[in-house]
């Protein structure tokens, strides 16, 4: 048996696999494939203030192991989602991670407030969103407007609400990003959002996508989600750190914790196989075991010890816990 | 007339072994030992498709119409479908053999709604789009109803149903772009005198979404319904990826991007906005939200 507990700040979880943004809508579809309380917690879809339409079709393009996406956080507004999903979710028991989007940082304050007195575990806050008001920058590609969002959600949120940071990976350093939205008080971080990519569609000679770029997901990204988060770990040992990027099985998601993060969220493969946030806990559970791992939290960031301190470990762990009788027994 | 909606059972994800592959012209035709997704079946749904295998790395499902649905009794359910080689997920589904196991969620979707008494119907099925019109068209003979088939395709090869169509109903007209079968020229040209000759009081259709428009757009001017299955490409199936939205105005006359997976496929002719399909029309609700994005 392997301890499955993990925290994301003060945010205690039965086990460490979440659904990701904008992959599991708000849970009830998934719930016909399993129950939505069992996992760690359902991420909701960027949810902003207003009601959105999203943007015009084609929305999506395959590509090797991936999915480039331009949906354009199509979504009810925060009215509709308090009436609607987050009631949903509360009466079926699943902790709700809500995941905000903004064009500016006044959007994000409104949906903290509008949040604040509601049942929510925790707030993602997606800031690789574009900033109106300045020239379309996103918000994540720039550590002071980054700071400037997060430091304005965590004073306008819930205080007993852990707040994380969903990160880009379209950024030079983003260990720099990463120290700037926990300067500004962000509990902890998500990592990674989509990468920005473009597909040509060779029947029409134009961008495949309605929206031309889109988000690049799926297992193509996860090397680049697993090098950024053994990054920012590495940076800020400490952080508690909500891995995405890619992650298809249990030893996916193991790379992720072994990196530094202290729970996973699922994403692109669920549209693959909707029953995979179940399937990918039983199956770390039984990566976990195979390592010799009695829990989930011994096993953060492990990749950053060198063999010789995993030996001790490994070492003392044997010393500590091997049943005399039994293995005299075998021997 | 009154139609009225069909209950829906909660789709499935099971592993089914196939039972059967047939080639049909230029259209390979599956039958798959699923009794979950069978027993739950109505038609009009549909079944999504993993390919490629266990380390595939396409990760999007592929889905399909379903028709010849047997649901479990003394053997296991199955479930039959119609893979037309567009791409590289259904260039691998159509290599597959009998015993191959196919990861299968369904059945999905808004079936066809029916009825509520027998009343005469004209069904039009472009291509392989006929599929889910056979056991349509079984349940509507059931209750009673007069039907009629027209069938349609760009040329011969493609056409779908013909021989199950002519003998569940005994007669079907056929036309091909090219009059390489059946008469020359669109579904649409006989459609009028069908309408007219059986008194109907519905159209249904499931085919290419130039052909839906002009079907909806003559049962409107007979002043009748037609309810039509799209066939757009989803991501998921399942209602979760927002990939597979068309504008659709609803009852209270506010148009939105709904999700032809769950919302449909099956949707009133009248009221898909087929003309704004791949836009973003300035009224559809939310698009005032997406200003500068």
């Amino acid at each position: 048996m392997v301890d499955m507990s993990t925290a994301l700040s003060t945010l205690e979880l039965p086990n460490p696999v979440l659904t990701a943004s904008g992959c599991a809508a708000a849970g009830e579809e998934l719930n016909q494939f399993f129950d939505v309380s069992e996992i760690g917690a359902v991420v909701t879809k960027s949810i902003m203030t207003r009601a959105r339409s999203g943007r015009p079709t084609p929305r999506m393009a395959e590509t090797p192991s991936g999915m480039l996406n331009s949906i354009g956080l199509q979504g009810p507004g925060i009215d509709s989602f308090l009436a609607n999903e987050l009631p949903w979710l509360k009466a079926h028991g699943a902790r709700a991670v809500v995941s905000i989007a903004g064009s500016h940082t006044d959007e994000y304050v409104t949906l903290a407030k509008r949040l604040y007195h509601h049942p929510v575990a925790m707030l993602e806050v997606n800031i690789s969103c574009p900033n109106v008001e300045n020239r379309g920058q996103v918000f994540a590609c720039d550590p002071l407007a980054a700071a400037r969002v997060i430091s304005a959600v965590r004073r306008a949120a819930n205080p007993n609400v852990p707040i994380f940071a969903k990160l880009s990976p379209d950024v030079t350093d983003i260990a720099q990003v990463a120290r700037a939205v926990i300067e500004a008080g962000a509990d902890g971080i998500s990592l990674i959002n989509t990468l920005l990519g473009l597909v040509i569609d060779l029947d029409t000679l134009r961008p495949a996508l309605g929206g031309v770029t889109g988000g690049l997901s799926g297992p193509a990204i996860r090397p680049v989600a697993v090098r950024c988060v053994w990054q920012v770990h590495q940076a800020l040992p400490s952080v508690p750190l909500l891995g995405m990027g890619g992650i298809k099985t249990g030893r996916d998601a193991l790379e992720f914790i072994l990196a530094g993060a202290s729970a996973v969220s699922v994403g692109t493969v669920i549209f693959h196989d909707p029953s995979a946030p179940m399937r990918i806990a039983r199956e770390l559970e039984a990566e976990l075991a195979a390592r010799g791992f009695q829990s989930v939290r011994e096993a953060i960031g492990f990749a950053h010890r060198t063999s010789s301190e995993q030996a001790e470990f490994f070492a003392a762990r044997i010393a500590t816990t091997q049943p005399d009788v039994d293995m005299e027994a075998t021997v | 007339m009154s139609i009225t909606a069909v209950t829906q059972a909660i789709p499935v994800q099971e592993i089914g072994e196939i039972f059967d592959v047939t080639r049909l012209g230029e259209y390979t035709q599956f039958t798959v030992v699923a009794p979950g997704v069978a027993a739950g079946f109505r038609p009009g749904q549909f079944v999504a498709i993993a390919v490629g295998g266990p380390d595939t790395s396409m990760l999007l499902r592929r889905s399909f119409a379903l028709y010849g649905v047997k649901p479990g009794g003394d053997f296991a359910g199955t479930i039959q479908f119609v893979v037309a080689e567009h791409g590289r997920g259904t260039e691998w589904l159509v290599r597959q053999q009998i015993g191959t196991k196919l990861d299968l969620v369904g059945p999905l979707g808004v079936p066809f709604p029916l009825p509520r008494e027998a009343s005469p119907a004209v069904l039009v099925g472009g291509g392989y789009g006929t599929a889910p019109l056979l056991p349509l068209a079984e349940a509507l003979l059931a209750q009673g109803s007069d039907i009629e088939l027209i069938l349609g395709a760009a040329t011969g090869s493609r056409l779908f149903g013909e021989l199950p169509a002519k003998r569940l109903i005994g007669q079907v007209t056929v036309t091909t772009d090219d009059g390489s079968a059946g008469q020359r020229g669109w579904v649409t040209d006989p459609l009028p005198s069908a309408i007219e000759r059986l008194g109907a009081q519905i159209v249904y259709a499931c085919g290419p979404m130039g052909m839906l428009r002009a079907v909806g757009e003559v049962a409107a001017a007979h002043a009748i319904p037609a309810q039509v299955a799209v066939e757009e490409s989803m991501a998921c199936g399942i209602g979760v990826c927002m990939s597979c939205v068309l504008p659709v105005r609803g009852s209270d006359g506010t148009s939105k991007f709904v999700r032809s997976c769950v919302e449909g496929p099956v949707f009133e002719a009248g009221r898909v906005r087929w003309a704004d399909v791949g836009t973003l029309p300035a009224d559809l609700l939310g698009a005032d939200a997406m200003g500068g994005r």
